[in-house]
């Protein structure tokens, strides 16, 4: 990859020397179709923390997230979770896609949905047992739906839903969570819950990372935030990091340079 | 009324679904040469010998027909419900008909090699070559180029298909054999099938079930969430190359039986019906393989009864049937289940338009019942009803007999109406969400005051003891318990221009 024209921000400060971060991302690159849409993001994300992802649409959050866990290819650039390749620290990662992402008329119920958080556990083959029905329970129980566990998932409301997600990454038991989006379109009742939930999660030593893109509540929610458009506008402390003049380069200054040379790697490949 | 408009926009299309298909079954083949049975389609009553050994399964063609083809069914109903929660159903279509060329081509290489063409493990084997050739172009110009994943399989099924048909051309005019039994692949043939082809139907059905059993849990969660499976080390490529495996081979063995047009039928309407029925995906595909057994059953034994009916023809006849059933008549996803509900929600919600009224004018008169009232009230006159909504005065006559039958109200000599015990209750807890979430619009929504009273007539039948709850708690309603609270706005308001929005 060409060396990009803008400077590595610093990576977080105040994260501790020595042990493997859970997140490393090195200059890592993600092109679509030849497109760059993540340019050089190099970061560490400290353990134990609550990190927000903020910027804005287009900005590549949820690409970054895909990119961590080898869902979209890399251009360029390393990744690693505690220290290994994602591929062997698969099971330490749990993973809350976007709500969107699926088709809720989908004739499963809640329970079935959580147990796919076990299925690593379970193993090829085998069936979903009483154990694994009782762990997912349990995990629905954390969310405050348990009720709802026999419930078909389109009969859920969105706040609902978005808690199944959440259920099923509590149900893989990780050390590193990966949240894409959970408070879109959820309501009070829910955003409580997962607000609770997150702060649950930190107390017991998990780090976790969430795609965000309210900034009224950035502040009260995280104790870490990465700005990103394309690349890296700053990342570290949220008090520190979440001033004017960041979110300013984060929204405001639309990088045409940047724009201008994807584009034109674009058109190039059209061309070739 | 959107919904009613679509619902008769499905309604025409099945029903010209239904004419075609039946005509794809009469109407004569415009394949050259074709002989036999592709072409003469006159169908005659059967005799009492045929129903008696077509029924009493009295000779062993006919056993052996009807249980080849159930199990086809089945097991093509077993593997279509999960291409239909995959959204990949076409792709069995483009993989049947890219079969074609293949079955051309082996015929036309073994005779040259002075083998017999007509043998059907050669045929079949030509057919899957030439099918996953189909499937890796779609797969190639879908992934190389931008044309998207339909247009890829219409290219391939067309061009295959298409160039299966000039093979067979070909096959025709050639010296060493007619294709007679090459075009049975097309439309079907059960009559044909011999032991070999059963048994070979029957390995096939049981390793599809033995794959669809233990890669149960694996492909449901490919189906519903492939992302989330792929993050979980699932390996997608691998787990959709083995669907697609298991549509091929079902498509393979059900070319004789079913033909290769229809075939995808027998893949997406047994599981389309299954859908109705439940919302459990194991039950689902139990479901889905019962209708595609019972399908290719009757089809196959109706096709036995008339052997100028093409057996795949009536095999999805009776499989849209199932369907059509299912699709009217299935609980709670169906659409008349659907319409009873809708229907009981419009009459609720004008019983409470009237309920409403009647407790307004109560208020009005300093009369007002409570939200707990075990008295009847005192009488309005059906007079002073009729300026309180744009209702016509029959309609609002219909509506008060209504209400009568439900025990809501009592009529005193057509002039005036008072309301019962649980006329008095439901009309205050009516009101009083009414005026809740009125409330609600105006302190917290920023709606003006003039504008709510229309914005609450369409919640306040939808909203539920916990949302009124939580209202009551949100706005301060002291004592909530048992009166209905004020109205934020002046009650003689004339009624707003014509309540159309009261279906939610």
């Amino acid at each position: 990859m060409a060396v990009s024209p803008i400077a590595s921000p610093q990576p977080f400060a105040d994260a501790p020397a020595g042990a493997a971060p859970p997140l490393s991302i090195y200059d890592l690159t993600v092109a679509y179709h030849n497109r760059p849409v993540l340019w050089d993001i190099s970061v560490d994300v400290p353990a134990g923390q609550l990190v927000g992802i903020v910027g804005p649409n287009g900005a590549g959050k949820s690409t970054l997230i895909k990119a961590v866990m080898d869902l979209v290819p890399r251009a360029a650039g390393r990744v690693q979770i505690f220290g290994k390749p994602y591929k062997q620290n698969r099971h330490r990662v749990g993973y809350v896609p976007q709500r969107e992402s699926v088709d809720w008329d989908f004739p499963v119920n809640a329970l079935d949905v959580v147990a796919m958080g076990l299925y690593g556990k379970i193993g090829w083959c085998l069936p979903v047992r009483r154990k694994h029905r009782r762990a997912a329970l349990a995990a629905l129980e954390r969310v405050g739906i348990a009720d709802l566990a026999q419930r078909q998932i389109s009969h859920l409301s969105g706040g609902q839903q978005q808690r199944t997600f959440l259920a099923r990454a509590l149900a893989q038991d990780a050390d590193l969570y990966l949240m894409d989006e959970p408070f879109a379109a959820v309501d009070a009742a829910t955003e409580r819950v997962i607000v609770d939930l997150l702060q649950e999660l930190k107390r017991a030593g998990k780090t976790i990372l969430v795609v965000h893109h309210d900034l009224q509540t950035v502040v009260d929610y995280f104790d870490h935030v990465i700005l990103l458009n394309m690349r890296i506008v700053a990342a570290g402390a949220t008090r520190e990091t979440f001033t004017k003049d960041n979110l300013q380069k984060t929204y405001g200054g639309k990088l045409t340079l940047l724009d201008q040379a994807a584009e034109a790697m674009r058109q190039a490949e059209r061309a070739s | 009324m959107n919904r009613r408009r679509r619902l008769g926009r499905t309604a025409l299309v099945l029903a010209v679904l239904l004419v075609a298909l039946s005509g794809s079954a009469a109407a004569p083949a415009t394949l050259p040469g074709g002989r036999g049975t592709i072409t003469d389609r006159s169908v005659e009553w059967p005799t009492w010998p045929q129903w008696r050994r077509v029924l009493l399964l009295e000779d062993y063609n006919t056993r052996l027909v009807l249980l080849g083809t159930t199990l086809l069914g089945c097991a093509a109903g077993t593997v279509g419900s999960f291409t239909l929660l995959r959204k990949r159903s076409l792709m069995g279509d483009a993989l049947s008909h890219a079969t074609l060329p293949g079955i051309g081509i082996a015929f036309v290489a073994t005779t040259f090699a002075g083998g017999d063409g007509k043998s059907l493990a050669v045929l079949l084997a030509g057919a899957t070559i030439s099918g996953i050739v189909g499937l890796a172009v779609i797969l190639f110009v879908r992934n190389a180029t931008r044309v998207k994943e339909d247009a890829a399989m219409g290219i391939v099924l067309s061009v295959f298909f298409g160039a299966g048909v000039a093979v067979l051309g070909i096959v025709q005019q050639m010296e060493t054999g007619h294709a007679a039994g090459l075009t049975g692949f097309i439309y079907g043939k059960t009559a044909s099938m011999v032991p070999l082809d059963a048994q070979l139907i029957g390995a096939a059905g049981l390793a599809v079930a033995i794959v669809c059993l233990l890669l149960f849990k694996e492909l449901r969660l490919l189906c519903f969430d492939e992302t989330f499976g792929a993050s979980r080390g699932y390996p997608v490529i691998v787990l959709d190359v083995v669907l697609m495996g298991l549509v091929m081979a079902v498509t393979i063995i059900g070319l004789q039986a079913v033909g290769l047009i229809l075939m995808i039928a027998l893949l997406v309407v047994p599981a389309c019906a299954a859908r109705f029925w439940t919302e459990r995906m194991s039950v689902m595909t139990i479901a889905s393989a019962a209708i595609g057994a019972v399908s290719a059953l009757l089809g196959a034994s109706l096709s036995a009864l008339a052997p100028n009916l093409p057996s795949g023809a009536m095999i999805v006849l009776v499989a849209t049937c199932v369907f059509l059933v299912s699709m009217f008549f299935a609980p709670s996803r169906g659409l008349v289940a659907r319409a009873v509900r809708r229907r009981r929600l419009e009459s609720k919600v004008h019983r409470q338009h009237l309920l409403r009224a009647i407790y307004e004018r109560l208020e009005t008169a300093g009369n007002a019942p409570l939200r707990d009232d075990s008295r009847a009230s005192a009488p309005v006159a059906i007079e002073d009803l009729a300026p309180m909504r744009s209702w016509s005065r029959r309609q609002l006559e219909k509506q008060i007999q209504q209400g009568e039958r439900q025990g809501l109200l009592r009529t005193e000599e057509g002039r005036t109406v008072l309301l019962t015990p649980a006329g008095c209750r439901e009309a205050a807890g009516t009101a009083h969400r009414h005026r809740l979430w009125e409330l609600f619009l105006i302190r917290y929504a920023d709606v003006a005051p003039a504008q709510v009273d229309r914005d609450a007539d369409a919640i306040e039948h939808v909203l539920d003891a916990q949302m009124v709850a939580e209202l009551e708690a949100l706005l301060r309603q002291q004592d909530a318990s048992r009166a209905v609270v004020a109205s934020p706005h002046a009650l003689d308001r004339p009624a707003g221009p014509a309540h159309g929005s009261t279906t939610p």
